[in-house]
């Protein structure tokens, strides 16, 4: 008989404003843990090895790859998926909206990600140049736009909140 | 006008918000995982299979293995079935495999109560093979002697197919002639969409229910049925929101497999999600295609003759088979019409990916051969590209005798002026010229060509229904896919139009389930707003009449005085409001002495077809040294007729350049020369681009109606990637002299052309 390895530990985390606790087994993933756990269906698998950036989350306010974060590691962190994004009345965050009318969205499957990358770059209230921000943000594999309108989402809410006028 | 309007996509509040679900987010945590063993040899008979050690690991529920299989053979491609046997798709497929085609083939099965049991038991199954030599490259695979894959296919030929034009032999021996020729080599490519494939079956109610990430679910519930040998009733088929598919998903993928094992373990919920090496290696790839080209011309740049051969590396099944290479062959004759011309294509197996349908299937392949010989031409006779463009381009009233595809309009003229203009090509081309010193510039373009949906090759069918709602909204149902193209909104956009509804009165249903949704054969060949489009406007021009007649019970007014406007009812004489479609509907369903609940369904075959059409520019630099191109400037014109939703055109417009800039410059699957095994199946090693690999993508239109179209619409999804790669050759060639006829134009590629030709 092959021996069972299964362990588990007590993980207590913030997720999206409210305390959480759970077992988890000591080999998940913060993706994982998230998906199956709680039901955080946002966090999207591309690769599970750290290439796509589909599974990012926020921790302590900082973008990282979810399938290549233990979930044990998250023990005592601060965690924002997409869906702690949304007011309690469903409003929409700037840069939600902007991957909406800005038609930065197709098939979605790469969004969530995306915006929460969006959010960290936008939260450091820079002002980055087109460079910069094409390096942010390319840690996040996209086949659908060309990665064209998402830029112009970030670039425009960029400019919106530090109050400067937008220009092509 | 509801149409031509950029209406936000109807689920992008709910993809923003990470609301949607996809296929995993439907699938309930209980279910059993299954895993696949694949093989790690690239030809070989399996003697047996040791699964004892496997079936001891804890969770480990069932071990199936090829020994254990139904012979019932399978074929996969997502084409509409045809009701003659000689048009049917091979059928080479079974759910697991004793011989082994290629590295990662499927040999065993194994499900488990989690992923862990699953894999380790995967890697616990002990294979003995019998190996076989193989083959990887198709021309050495038609040779005598080379390994043979298929026993029904002798040199491994799937299909060869020629087409005879004037005499092109006769014809060669006029005076004078110039003869050009050249052989151009595509790479084997992966999708990579975002969302790997996955599916997940149980049984219910003695049918088998397969949940997947699919374009063509009603194919998939037909292939479900030929694979188990059950009823097609049997089985249903539930599409939900997809990550992408691009052509993979245009395939049957393990959908049989799944529901198979479903049905080993009673019926139970079983999960199969490939990983991201599994969709490099186990889906489908775009068919790596040679093509040969021979032109004999004019000195003054008139075509005389035209010869080509193409050879289309299948891989290891018949998925799509021959349909790619012909798709391409079919149209050679068509972009610069000539009176003599010979086209000969072959499809042939090789110990390869298999290789299936791909975004401009075959298209994209065809230009890059076709695009990168005229500039050869041009080259060898001196003249210039943009005049050899204009004289021997397709001309306005161009019918192709086969399809009955007419150009309409002065298409080519208008996209390569509007692309011409944005670049600045002019002023460019003229500084570019002659240029010395390690970093240059160059400048290039190309236009293409694209054949709408698959009308007359195959049938043409799409089916659409609509029920009105007690408050006057409409359900639209359609068999045809959203698969983050945006078909939905531009569908809902057509509805809204023809019924005379405010576009938020459409709901449509944007996830297919075969036991609901009417007949339609799904997302592919660009074809849903052109012959989705037919079963749209049937549907809701009858609907609208039947709304009319039961109006006329509570207007008291004749049916052709009435119309819809913004969802009322209004006497068309004077624009008077006679009464709201809700109040309508509402009165007629509960209506106690008649009561009428208003539906409409229709199925439209199309019958005809529309040739879409545009071209790409491009600017470079490249660094000689550094054997890099930088790209500095790209514009994508297209006519694709009339513009349901431009913002969601545009997007589809820049997604299909970004995939044509890999395909140019990064995309290739490597494989091992020794073993067979693919080298490169991750996003780390295969070079999908980047943020950073792009400039700003201009996308532009000009838009001629396409007038057999119900709205006006012809192909867009796959064309934008078609043009790119030979648009970008021709700006490096500008730059350095070199010409390079194989892609991609990476370094590696660089490094060897620029030594051959001395530059470094």
């Amino acid at each position: 008989m092959t021996e069972d390895l299964r362990q588990y530990k007590q993980v207590t985390c913030t997720i999206n404003g409210k305390e959480r606790t759970a077992m988890v087994d000591v080999r998940a993933s913060l993706t994982d843990m998230l998906r199956n756990e709680y039901r955080l269906t946002s966090v999207k698998k591309g690769c599970e090895v750290g290439e796509c950036g589909a599974c990012t989350v926020l921790i302590d306010g900082e973008a990282f790859d979810s399938c290549i974060y233990l979930a044990i590691w998250a023990d005592g962190k601060n965690i924002i998926t997409l869906e702690g994004l949304e007011g309690p009345n469903g409003e929409l965050s700037d840069i939600q909206q902007a991957f909406i009318d800005e038609t930065a969205i197709q098939c979605g499957f790469c969004t969530p990600g995306f915006i929460l990358t969006a959010k960290e770059v936008l939260d450091s209230g820079k002002l980055y140049t087109d460079d910069e921000l094409r390096k942010l943000l390319s840690g996040h594999l996209c086949r659908c736009t060309g990665y064209e309108n998402i830029f112009r989402a970030v670039k425009k809410t960029m400019y919106k909140r530090l109050g400067k006028k937008y220009k092509e | 006008m509801i149409i031509g309007k950029s209406i936000p996509r109807i689920d992008a509040r709910d993809k923003a918000t990470g609301r949607i679900r996809y296929t995993d987010d439907l699938c309930d945590k209980g279910a059993l995982i299954a895993k696949i063993k694949h093989a790690n040899v690239a030809h070989a008979y399996v003697k047996s299979v040791d699964t004892s050690e496997a079936e001891k690991i804890p969770g480990v529920v069932k071990v199936v293995t090829c020994f254990d299989v139904p012979d019932f053979r399978f074929p996969t491609a997502g084409h509409p079935w045809s009701t003659d046997p000689e048009h049917q798709d091979v059928c080479d497929r079974l759910l697991l495999t004793k011989h082994v085609r290629y590295y990662g083939d499927d040999v065993a099965a194994v499900v488990a109560e989690d992923e862990v049991a699953a894999a380790r038991a995967v890697d616990a199954i002990k294979v003995e093979y019998e190996e076989l030599p193989f083959v990887l490259d198709v021309q050495e695979a038609m040779k005598d002697g080379a390994p043979l894959l298929h026993e029904e296919y002798p040199n491994n030929v799937l299909r060869h197919t020629s087409m005879r034009k004037g005499n092109y032999e006769e014809a060669i021996k006029e005076p004078g002639l110039i003869k050009v020729e050249g052989w151009y080599d595509t790479p084997t490519v992966q999708h990579c969409h975002i969302e790997n494939f996955i599916c997940f079956a149980s049984r219910e109610n003695e049918k088998i229910v397969v949940v997947t990430s699919t374009q063509i679910p009603h194919i998939v519930r037909r292939v479900v049925g030929q694979a188990l040998g059950i009823p097609w009733g049997q089985v249903r088929v539930i599409k939900p929101y997809i990550g992408g598919g691009f052509g993979n998903k245009q395939d049957v993928l393990y959908e049989p497999l799944c529901a198979y094992l479903s049905l080993q373990v009673g019926g139970r919920l079983v999960k199969l999600d490939c990983s991201r090496e599994e969709t490099f290696r186990n889906n489908r790839v775009r068919h790596a295609i040679r093509s040969h080209i021979v032109t004999y011309c004019r000195k003054d740049g008139t075509l005389v003759a035209r010869k080509l051969e193409c050879f289309s590396n299948q891989g290891a099944y018949a998925s799509h088979g021959h349909a790619i290479a012909a798709k391409g062959a079919g149209a050679f004759p068509q972009l610069y019409p000539c009176e003599n011309v010979e086209v000969d294509a072959w499809t042939v197996f090789t110990n390869r990916q298999v290789a299936g349908a791909m975004r401009s299937y075959g298209m994209a392949q065809a230009d890059f051969a076709v695009e990168s010989h005229s500039d050869d031409i041009c080259r060898v006779i001196g003249m210039d590209p943009m005049e050899f463009r204009r004289k021997n381009l397709m001309p306005k009233g161009y019918v192709d005798a086969f399809s009955k595809n007419e150009l309409y309009a002065d298409t080519f003229n208008q996209c390569l002026d509007k692309g011409a203009a944005y670049i600045d090509y002019d002023r460019k081309f003229k500084e570019y010229q002659n240029q010395t010193g390690p970093i240059r510039r160059g400048i290039g373009f190309a236009p293409f060509w694209y054949n709408t949906a698959v009308w007359p090759i195959a049938l043409e069918t799409a089916s659409c229904r609509m029920i009105v709602n007690q408050d006057g909204s409409i359900q639209v149902q359609v068999g045809d896919t959203e698969i983050g193209q945006g078909a939905d909104t531009a569908f809902s956009q057509m509805a809204a139009e023809t019924i005379g509804v405010p576009f938020d009165m459409v709901h449509i249903l944007s996830c297919q389930d075969t036991d609901v949704t009417p007949f339609g054969t799904g997302a592919y060949a660009s074809r849903q707003t052109y012959v989705t489009g037919f079963a749209i406007r049937d549907c809701a021009e009858h609907l609208k009449d039947r709304i009319l007649d039961i109006a006329y019970r509570y207007t008291r007014m004749q049916p052709y005085l009435m119309d819809i406007q913004d969802g009322n009812i209004i006497r068309a004489t004077d624009g008077r409001v006679l009464m709201s479609l809700g109040d309508l509907a509402l009165q007629a369903l509960y209506d106690t002495e008649n009561s009428v609940h208003i539906t409409m369904e229709r199925t439209a075959q199309a019958k005809s077809n529309a040739y879409s059409f545009g071209c790409c520019f491009a600017e470079v630099e490249v660094d000689i040294p550094m054997c890099r191109v930088k790209l500095l400037n790209i514009i994508n014109v297209h006519d694709c007729g009339r513009l349901i939703n431009p913002a969601l055109a545009a997007a589809q417009v820049e997604g299909g350049m970004s995939m044509g800039i890999g395909y140019a410059l990064s995309e290739k699957m490597i494989y091992d020369e020794k073993t067979g095994k693919l080298l490169n199946g991750n996003l780390l090693d295969y070079k999908l681009s980047t943020f950073m690999d792009h400039p700003h993508l201009e996308a532009q239109f000009v838009e001629n109606p396409e007038p057999t179209s119900a709205y006006g619409t012809k192909a867009l999804g796959e064309p934008p990637v078609v043009p790119v790669a030979p648009a970008i050759r021709a700006a490096i060639r500008q730059a350095t002299g070199v010409a390079l006829n194989e892609l991609p134009m990476d370094p590696h590629l660089l490094f060897r052309r620029f030594k051959e030709e001395h530059l470094i």
